[in-house]
């Protein structure tokens, strides 16, 4: 039991990290991003690619992969959103052309690193990173210290971003865009710079989660993008679209669910419990847990 | 194969057959191999050719078969379907073969086996392991590898024997035919042995995160682990169960019998048992004579490399013992083959046209296979 909480927290980090991104773009923009499992995944090879090619140590190849995948962000934003910006389909437009680009982005991988699944090499992390556990007493469960390092970090991140849109000016910015881009525009806020900066931090963010996927599951591949796609898009409808606690609670409830199901009814249940439950959300509270009735709130 | 590397083993067996004709009355008998040399199971391809080619010069060289010498035909499937269905019409149609080893997948072996039945040409598969669906395709088709049905309980024996475990739990792939049927062959051999199943999970191929499933199973506290799970699953489930802290003894079906789960697992493979067809350490003289023929040709073989090299070994012994090398008198001969000495150990056909021989159980060790004795 206590085993299993710690192993659904653990799944949970990384699911809430992961929508935590997508959601801060659609409270902004009210699109999907459906580019951003494509970031998730190529931040895992751009990792791979610096620990195993230029031998950075991960700590290393951590905050400058998140700097790369925040820059494919921008790409992001610049081909599939920002040409359609204005026009009165831009929605629909915008969820179609990111798709487009989720394509293309996994059929660079798959040309750059082939369909197979790689792995970091042995030694990436100290071999105490996975054998050395802590017991942790209350809950009657252990927890090894790659992912004590995995839920710290996915819990720093969120924390950081939380501080970034409430308390900075940045923050302000897209809050204020979020709630009316022209209105903010007349009270002197750069929209698209402000756009712009959104769109980093989110697939910086996605990318994050995907280095700590990688680390912590040791199997990238082109298609790794499908784990985690459909269930950070149930978060953030669970969590209600563009809100952020709503995301990271949504994430760790998703994590705990999926766990307990798969130990308690069989791994078949798996997405079908999740679904489930996304499915009741939209019935009894089609706003999500945490969604403002406006539907615009980052 | 291309046009001119196709061109080659015929100008060879051209310029063979002039040379034997000029010392003895020497005819060239063809065999045909139609093996996964690209593609998915190029890894197994690669190393039956090495066994085939070794067993053909060992055959023509010790004079097994006075007045014969073997030529061995070898076709590329690229492990599909269609293309080994292409390659067995040109072995059959064209190069007139005697006999077929191989294909290397089950699944390819379901599509093209049957033209074989059909051309009345006698098959011998070396890596075929699906228990239904390859002998049952007719009278013609024969088996050297044993099924997951007679390794997996033999495995399971010897790590009893072993480890006099009492209760077990059991993790596999439900969404796949080879590794449900693993799991058959488990469960009924551990309910045969009186061994407790404490719990069973499974997982799909695409899932990478097994905690639940392990966390859920290690809490029974069984004796042993067994896992029916791909290799690439396998690595996953491996590296997980350990670094959730179990560590008691872990037993795979075929899907981990591959130094990928050694790669890919680093020290947390340590200890996994895997059954498997070929015991390597085997002081048998037939073995040992393979391991160091394979030596001098500068090759390290594995299980597929000795299986296809038995495979040869057999088609030969069976013409050796109808003295003629004709399609039926192969088959015919094939029949009779009883307890003939291979690196596999004693060799026999069931009635079914099944391979039978003694399974071995193998341990990974310093990160090298290693069978358990």
């Amino acid at each position: 039991m206590g085993q299993q909480i710690i192993n659904g927290l653990f799944l949970g980090s990384i699911y809430a990290l992961f929508a935590l991104g997508y959601t801060l773009v659609f409270g902004v923009l009210d699109i999907l991003n459906l580019a951003h499992a494509a970031v998730f995944m190529l931040a895992s090879f751009f990792a791979l690619a610096l620990s195993t090619q230029l031998h950075l140590p991960i700590a290393g190849a951590l905050p400058l992969t998140m700097v790369l995948a925040g820059l494919l962000g921008l790409l992001l934003e610049r081909v599939a959103f920002r040409p359609l910006r204005g026009r009165a389909d831009s929605n629909i437009a915008g969820l179609i052309s990111s798709l487009a680009m989720a394509t293309v982005f996994e059929a660079i991988a798959l040309e750059v690193w082939g369909p197979n699944i790689r792995r970091f090499p042995e030694g990436t992390l100290p071999a105490a990173t996975v054998s050395f556990r802590i017991e942790i007493p209350l809950v009657g469960g252990s927890v090894s210290l790659l992912q004590l390092a995995v839920i710290s970090v996915a819990m720093v991140l969120v924390l950081g971003l939380t501080f970034l849109v409430r308390r900075s000016r940045l923050g302000r910015e897209v809050r204020a865009v979020a709630e009316s881009p022209r209105a903010a525009q007349v009270l002197g806020v750069n929209v698209d710079r402000t756009i712009a900066a959104s769109f980093f931090i989110s697939s910086a963010l996605g990318g994050a989660a995907g280095i700590l996927y990688g680390l912590s599951y040791n199997a990238i591949s082109p298609d790794m993008g499908g784990s985690v796609e459909l269930k950070g898009l149930a978060v953030i409808i669970v969590g209600g679209m563009g809100s952020m606690p709503g995301a990271v609670v949504a994430g760790f409830a998703l994590g705990l669910i999926e766990v307990f199901v798969v130990a308690h009814l069989g791994a078949s249940f798996r997405d079908a419990v999740s679904f489930a439950a996304l499915f009741l959300v939209v019935v009894l509270r089609p706003r999500g847990l945490f969604g403002a009735a406006s539907m615009r709130e980052a | 194969m291309r046009p001119a590397a196709r061109a080659l083993p015929i100008l060879a067996s051209v310029a063979l057959s002039l040379c034997g004709r000029a010392l003895a009355a020497e005819t060239t008998v063809r065999i045909g191999a139609c093996l996964s040399l690209t593609g998915a199971a190029a890894v197994y391809g690669a190393q039956q050719k090495a066994g085939i080619l070794a067993a053909v010069d060992e055959v023509n060289r010790s004079g097994t078969l006075p007045g014969v010498r073997l030529e061995a035909i070898i076709e590329d499937d690229a492990s599909t379907k269609e293309q080994g269905i292409a390659v067995f019409q040109r072995l059959i149609g064209r190069d007139r073969v005697s006999a077929i080893i191989g294909p290397t997948l089950s699944n390819t072996a379901t599509a093209a086996d049957p033209l074989a039945q059909a051309a009345r040409v006698p098959v011998v598969a070396v890596s075929n392991t699906a228990p239904q669906g390859i002998t049952d395709i007719g009278d013609y088709i024969w088996r050297v590898s044993l099924t997951e049905g007679q390794v997996i309980p033999g495995a399971l024996k010897r790590a009893q024997a072993k480890l006099g475990f009492r209760t077990a739990t059991v993790l596999y792939g439900n969404d796949d035919a080879f590794t449900q049927a693993g799991y058959n062959v488990m469960k009924g051999t551990l309910d045969s042995m009186g061994v407790k199943i404490l719990a069973t999970q499974t997982f799909a191929k695409p899932d990478r995160d097994y905690n639940a499933q392990l966390t859920a199973l290690i809490g029974q506290k069984p004796d042993i682990l067994v896992v029916s799970a791909l290799v690439e699953n396998a690595a996953g489930i491996v590296a997980q169960a350990r670094q959730l802290g179990w560590r008691g003894p872990i037993l795979g079906g075929n899907g981990f019998n591959s130094s990928a789960l050694i790669k890919n697992a680093g020290p947390a493979a340590e200890d996994v048992l895997v059954g498997t067809s070929w015991n390597r350490v085997s002081p048998d003289p037939a073995n040992q004579a393979f391991l160091k023929l394979m030596a001098s040709r500068g090759f390290e073989p594995d299980q597929f490399c000795a299986q296809a090299y038995t495979g040869l070994l057999v088609i030969a012994e069976a013409m050796k013992l109808t003295g003629k090398t004709g399609r039926d008198d192969v088959k015919a001969g094939l029949a009779r083959v009883t307890g003939l000495l291979t690196p596999l150990g004693r060799f026999s056909f069931l009635p079914s046209r099944d391979g039978e021989h003694e399974p071995a159980l193998q341990q990974v060790k310093d990160g090298k296979f290693q069978i358990a004795q």
